[in-house]
């Protein structure tokens, strides 16, 4: 025998588990059951109608079609549909630009367990515990941020921001003022101009000058005015530039008496580093499941943490959770402005979210928290040396003082040009070694661009297999395009056919309407 | 069974080759430099991705090198153009150093009454090979009418009408022959003028729109809105725009396609490449030059609604040379009203849009910043320049 | 250096790799980072937050004992529901929601997140069985997002301006519903009539051509069944607009399905299937449509579609109707957001519902409704309560009236607690004109003995 020679840094022969798996109906069999439920207690039976009771006409008359299966065979389907999946547990997650998908310690997940049987409406005595964890991660929200008070109620970025956008709206509202436009970036997330449409504004984009790739202030004095209500923006953007001028903007809006509002989906980069209100900002939102490490869950639960300055408080969404000296509360006083938000989700949030953040918090410290900054960006400006040195990556906006923050975004355009073979091209064929990769929202702004976010997890080696994996399926793009454009191939699945999901004739929404669509 | 339109102009890119800017009216030049028709090959290129499923379709073109003998070549059934047989079948074979005779001067013509016989028979698609002087040639003859895919053979390409490289073009022919595409949009035929471009001086204009396959992406985007399409993005434009619109005032409407949208809204007649004028939302007149629009708003309160067209982000100069710098003065700077999708400022990439009018001092005061109207109650603020 | 030399989650904390890397990068400190932050805007301080522990058993240790002073539903009995409900969650659903990949997964594509799109669309699949529709959404927030989804898609369906809703609902779902909504409709309540039913005669003055449609629930908040469903949906589609209701999933192996008595679009919470209260953090809301375009295009969430791939006999997925853009999104500024909300859960739901089959369904609605009933009638004994004033059938919950005791409702649960005992949510703030009523919650996880209990604890406590 000779030693193996694994010397290899690209996982050439990865492939993704495939399972050829059934939909779920296709593996029932009539009869088959999944779990026992019982019966009525025989006691109980004989004194009661039950469901005979139900009034007329209000009973079910359809037979319910759920599939039949046996418990393991329940359990096998979806073990095998998890296989199918590249969770952040089995893969090097740099590809995700923008996600800030990080290591969710598991120690966090078992303690969250503690409290699956917590009821919302159960007295306060009995939830002193998990009032204190609000409590104090709504304290560690404001050292972080600087801001004076935190709702943990909304349960994702864009709920974060939608709570943002009716903070403005209840304070203009209480003042007696009619102001209607907010705006915001072009390289802010599409969120932060949807939610604010959806609480009924108007929106107007700012754009970034060509060459510094951060909005020049004089753009933004030209449209702001007596009907601004307010500002809201990331920074730094998807593009990983950091706007260094961000307080001449907030003074701006705050000297027309608009509200500046900060996105910090993006803050994985700047935790003890600079704070929302040392720039002068109103509000900001944290995702606790980005940046305070919480597992994404295939997209929620989450928290979208949304802190505001004093004058502000008395407008967040009910309740918040107080602490009298004594004894932790909800605290509904506090935010009973008639003019305030009100609720924005059901109960206080999604607790196991806030109690995961808290473990992380409290698993790091203040300093850990500003190392775990430091290592993310040291970690992205590592890559974006490394990227830049390749002939097929370029990056807009690069005049060696814009140094980015937490992600990159890069452009393939030159690749493009020489070999015909784009960004959506190198994402499907990144899927073949196990990796993500994105590229940016739509529409481009930049042509063929590639957004990659190395947080603090993964270690150096893996950032030079990333790049290792890139340079590798570069190479292919000039020597085998065809393999690229034909891409995935040792994916879960081959390339899908889209062309019936636009068409409410051929679409397929449910396997009952497959079935209906697609039998002969 | 399937009909598929070829058209190859098979002196298209001989100009760049040799030093020339373009072909159009240059070809005997070019032939005498030793240029290499290659148009030929790059349409073969294309046709090839069509192989598969060569036994469902007709090819229907010209014979010779302005696709026939292509389409031989790789064996499809071919449909040849009755009365080209003398015609433009006469362009064939084209050798280096050698010019036929009626090419440099038959070619526009040969292309737009190719593209006509085309339309006749109905084809399913046409794919024609060639460059910007093409396009406007099968513009011409098309118009809005059939669906096209432009195969990029030409020293100029600046008409978004072209695929990136002539294997991109078989590969879309091939997926909207197979009904796996089915949505179209009209994109841009653009061109420069030639004399200018030869001293250096790129001023694309633009000349009319063609149908085009739109392709879905393979992969989706995630964790935020989907974006409207073009044709969604120009119908909420519209509908912004109308809203906005004052009782009693003149609405001067430009060319191009998101302009047209507000007429469609309105339901009234529009004149795509070129300026009409509405009224409390009824058409006062269509296809105006410049002084009959003067004397119609002369005095009278006038918004000017345009977009951007010519491929470079330009308001005036390109392709609405009827809003004359007197029109824009009358109208005044405060009351132009600038409509364009995300996806057309996006490919811009931040950069000014333009105004070139011939009055220096008028694209001056033009300058600054507005808020140009990009879908539903939104804005997006775009720099006014004039270099 | 500031922070730590190898910290577990920070691979790039080992010294001689950080001093690599920034050597790569030309500097020499971590301090050359962030060099676009004006000195202005950098921190100067520490952050006041507690320094981090030693070890991930003192973290553990910690949260174990700041946890310790709490008790929950598990150690009590519990009776509290009102929109988060004890329920028993199957072994098997925390098993795969539990699973890393799931777990950890976000936003890939449907080549290397097949599962998840997979598993997402059987979720749509079973939870469109379990309504009787056709289109489900992958899970939004709540119950009250999705509520208040189910309302603006049905203004820009109606273009209408006035949304109905009746007197007994969530009040905190109403408030959540408004301020999602408030920008482009107004609320108007429709009375209960003395069953706690819609009032038909107020239905009926109420619903003009600004009608938008009346959304109501089935069972409604204080868990009575409407049995007018029918009559509802009859009067406001002659009037031009939609039926829209709210559903409890968990009674639909025993309850009418609301298509049946004329639903347009249904909503509701996956948390009854399969996940646990979590102190309010299992939430997780739905809608559901036919399959027609008029309705499909309004939604605002991803709707993943099965779809043919390059190989023959695979499976593919993918997000259905790229561009759903409708007039409406036009006249209300645009569309509603999407973003992260609560993919697990509607896995979990799916897992829930294989895993219960039909007859499982039937079961579990079965013993909920006997359960409900017995203990409504065990409390009805004790002296001046007044149990279901409504006299109308319910399922799951059911109103307990002390006025008559001369105890408040307060009063009333503190003494509970001290037995052990979690009474029903106090309505009195709520709904004053039901006085000193609470909501009780009973379900399959309630024994006979659990119930019998509550009655000799309130027997006791009311003496």
């Amino acid at each position: 025998m000779k030693r193996i020679d694994r010397s290899s840094k690209v996982r050439t022969g990865f492939h993704q588990a495939k399972w050829d798996e059934p939909i779920i109906y296709e593996l029932s069999t009539p009869g088959e059951r999944g779990i026992l439920v019982g019966q009525p207690e025989k006691a109980i039976a004989e004194e009661v109608k039950g469901v005979s009771a139900i009034p007329a006409g209000m009973a079910r008359n359809t037979k319910l079609n759920l599939p039949e299966m046996s418990q393991s065979r329940v359990l096998r389907h979806y073990s095998r549909l998890a296989q199918q999946t590249l969770g952040a547990d089995v893969n090097i997650e740099i590809g995700q630009g923008t996600c800030t998908v990080k290591y969710s310690p598991k120690v966090n997940d078992q303690l969250a367990n503690l409290i699956r049987e917590y009821h919302p409406l159960q007295d306060e005595s009995t939830v002193q515990g998990i009032l204190q964890i609000f409590h104090e991660t709504d304290k560690y929200m404001c050292e972080i941020s600087g801001m004076d008070r935190f709702s943990l109620q909304p349960s994702g970025g864009s709920q974060g921001i939608m709570t943002m956008a009716s903070v403005i709206r209840a304070y203009f509202k209480d003042k007696g003022e009619d102001r209607d436009e907010i705006i915001t970036t072009i390289y802010s997330h599409p969120s932060d101009a949807a939610a604010p449409a959806v609480a009924g504004f108007k929106i107007i984009y700012l754009q970034p000058d060509p060459k510094t790739g951060v909005p020049d202030l004089e753009q933004l004095k030209a449209v702001s005015g007596p009907r601004t209500a307010g500002y809201i923006v990331a920074n730094p953007e998807d593009t990983g530039v950091y706007n260094s001028h961000v307080k001449e903007f907030v003074d701006h809006i705050h000297s027309i008496g608009g509200l500046c509002a900060y996105d910090q989906a993006n803050a994985n980069g700047l935790l003890g580093v600079t704070r929302a209100r040392d720039a002068g900002f109103d509000m900001c939102f944290f995702n606790l499941h980005k940046t305070f490490s919480t597992p994404h869950g295939c997209g929620g639960p989450a928290c979208g943490a949304t802190g505001v300055q004093k004058d502000l408080v008395k407008y967040l969404p009910a309740p918040l959770v107080g602490f009298d000296g004594k004894k932790y509360f909800l605290d509904y006083e506090t935010v009973s402005n008639p003019c305030a938000v009100g609720k924005v989700r059901e109960w206080y949030g999604v607790a196991p979210v806030v109690l995961k953040a808290y473990c992380w918090i409290r698993s790091l410290g203040p300093n850990g928290l500003y190392q775990v900054a430091k290592t993310a960006v040291l970690n992205n400006n590592y890559m974006f040396k490394k990227l830049m040195e390749l002939p097929e990556v370029s990056a807009y906006y690069e005049d060696g003082n814009n140094q980015r923050v937490e992600q990159a975004r890069y452009s393939l355009e030159k690749l493009t040009k020489e070999t015909g073979i784009g960004t959506l091209d190198i994402q499907r064929r990144m899927m073949d070694f196990g990796m993500h990769y994105w590229t940016s929202h739509h529409p481009f702004y930049l042509p063929e661009p590639m957004t990659l976010e190395p947080t603090e997890t993964p270690s150096k080696k893996d950032i030079d297999e990333y790049i290792e994996t890139l340079k590798y399926v570069f190479k292919e793009a000039h020597e085998n395009p065809e393999t690229i454009k034909t891409a995935p191939h040792r994916s879960v699945t081959h390339q899908v056919d889209e062309s019936g999901m636009d068409d409410q004739a051929t679409w397929a929404l449910s396997w009952k309407t497959y079935l209906k669509k697609y039998t002969e | 069974m399937k009909k598929i339109g070829l058209i190859v102009n098979p002196i298209a890119g001989m100009g760049g080759s040799v030093g020339l800017k373009g072909t159009d009216n240059t070809a005997a030049e070019a032939f005498r430099r030793g240029a290499i028709p290659r148009a030929g090959d790059r349409a073969k290129s294309a046709l090839s991705e069509l192989l598969p499923i060569k036994e469902e379709l007709f090819i229907y073109t010209c014979p010779g090198s302005m696709g026939g003998d292509i389409a031989e070549e790789l064996g499809f059934r071919t449909v040849v153009k009755p009365e080209a047989s003398d015609g433009a079948a006469k362009a064939a074979p084209v050798d280096a150093g050698v010019l036929p005779d009626p090419l440099s001067k038959t070619s526009a013509a040969d292309t737009k009454s190719l593209a006509e016989w085309l339309l006749e028979n109905k084809v399913d698609l046409i794919l024609f090979a060639g460059g910007d002087g093409t396009a406007r040639d099968v513009y011409q003859a098309v118009e809005l009418s059939a669906c096209c895919v432009g195969i990029p053979a030409g020293v100029k390409i600046h008409s978004p009408v072209y695929a990136k490289n002539p294997k991109a073009a078989g590969l879309l022919a091939l997926l909207w022959l197979t009904g796996k595409v089915s949505m179209t949009q009209e994109e841009e035929v653009l061109d420069i003028d030639e004399e200018q471009y030869r001293k250096e001086q790129i001023n694309t204009r633009l000349y009319g729109y063609l149908k085009v396959p739109k392709e879905r992406s393979f992969t989706q985007n995630r964790k935020a809105p989907t974006p409207l399409s073009d044709a969604a993005a120009i119908d909420s434009i519209a509908y912004e725009a109308v809203r906005q619109m004052e009782p009693d005032t003149f609405y001067i409407i430009g060319a191009g396609t998101t302009t047209r949208g507000v007429m469609e809204i309105l339901g009234l007649k529009n004149t795509l490449i070129g300026v009409d004028l509405v009224y409390n939302k009824k058409l006062v007149a269509n296809d105006l030059g410049g002084s009959e629009l003067l004397s119609l708003i002369k005095g009278k309160r006038t918004k000017l609604v345009v977009t951007i067209t010519g491929g470079q982000g330009y308001l005036f100069g390109r392709g609405n040379q009827q809003l004359t710098p007197d029109v824009i003065r009358e109208v005044g700077k405060e009351n132009i009203i600038i409509l364009a999708t995300k996806t057309k400022l996006a490919a811009l990439s931040g950069q000014p849009l333009l105004v070139d009018t011939y009055d220096e001092g008028l694209n001056h005061s033009l300058c600054g910043y507005y808020r140009v109207i990009a879908g539903c109650g939104e804005t997006i603020v775009c720099k006014v320049s004039d270099n | 250096m500031r922070g730590f030399e190898s910290h577990p989650y920070i691979p790039n904390s080992v010294p001689d790799i950080q001093a690599e890397m920034l050597k790569e990068i030309g500097m020499t400190s971590l301090e050359e980072l962030h060099k676009n932050v004006p000195e202005l805007l950098k921190l100067k301080n520490d952050m006041n937050i507690p320094e981090a522990f030693g070890s991930e058993y003192e973290l553990k240790r910690h949260v174990e004992r700041v946890l310790s002073k709490d008790t929950d539903c598990h150690k009590n009995i519990n009776f509290l529901g009102a929109g988060c409900w004890q329920h028993y969650v199957p072994a098997i659903c925390d098993e795969i929601n539990g699973k890393g990949e799931f777990l950890t997964a976000y936003g890939g594509e449907p080549y290397n997140d097949e599962g998840r799109f997979q598993a997402l669309f059987e979720y749509e699949s079973m939870v469109a069985e379990l309504v009787d529709m056709d289109v489900v959404n992958v899970p939004t927030m709540d119950w009250s997002q999705a509520a208040a989804t189910t309302v603006r898609m049905a203004q820009r369906i109606t273009g209408r301006s006035v949304i109905l809703v009746p007197e007994y609902i969530d009040q905190e779902k109403k408030k959540a519903m408004e301020n999602y909504a408030e920008c482009c409709m107004k609320f108007e309540t429709v009375k209960c009539d003395s069953m706690g039913h819609i009032d038909l005669d107020d239905l009926k003055t109420k619903i003009n051509a600004d009608t938008i449609g009346v959304y109501f629930e089935n069972p409604n908040y204080l868990g009575v069944i409407e049995p007018n469903g029918q009559k509802i949906s009859d009067m406001i589609h002659e009037a031009g607009g939609l039926s829209l209701v709210g559903v409890d999933p968990i009674s639909l192996g025993v309850l009418a399905t609301p298509p049946s008595y004329g639903a347009d679009i249904v909503c509701g919470d996956l948390q009854p299937l399969g996940i646990h209260m979590n102190y309010g953090g299992g939430q997780s809301g739905f809608m559901a449509t036919r399959d027609e375009e008029k309705f499909v295009m309004e939604f605002p969430s991803r709707l993943f579609g099965i779809a043919p791939t390059s190989e023959p006999g695979e499976y593919g997925f993918g997000d259905v109707a790229y561009d759903r853009t409708s007039f409406g999104h036009h006249r209300e500024h645009g569309k509603e957001y999407v973003g992260t909300q609560s993919a697990l859960w509607g896995i979990t739901a799916g897992v829930y519902l294989a895993t219960m089959g039909p007859q499982g369904m039937e079961e579990v609605g079965k013993i909920i409704m006997a359960n409900a009933q017995y203990a409504a009638k065990r409390l009805s004994q004790i002296p001046c309560v007044k149990v279901n004033p409504f006299g109308s059938v319910f399922f799951k919950e059911f109103v307990v009236d002390f006025t008559a005791t001369g105890k408040t409702v307060a009063e009333v649960n503190k003494a509970l607690l001290a037995k052990g005992i979690f009474g029903g949510k106090d309505l009195s703030k709520d709904f004053p004109a039901l006085n000193q009523s609470a909501l009780y919650c009973v379900t399959e996880i309630h024994t006979k003995e659990d119930i019998d209990t509550l009655a000799a604890a309130l027997t006791e406590v009311l003496k």
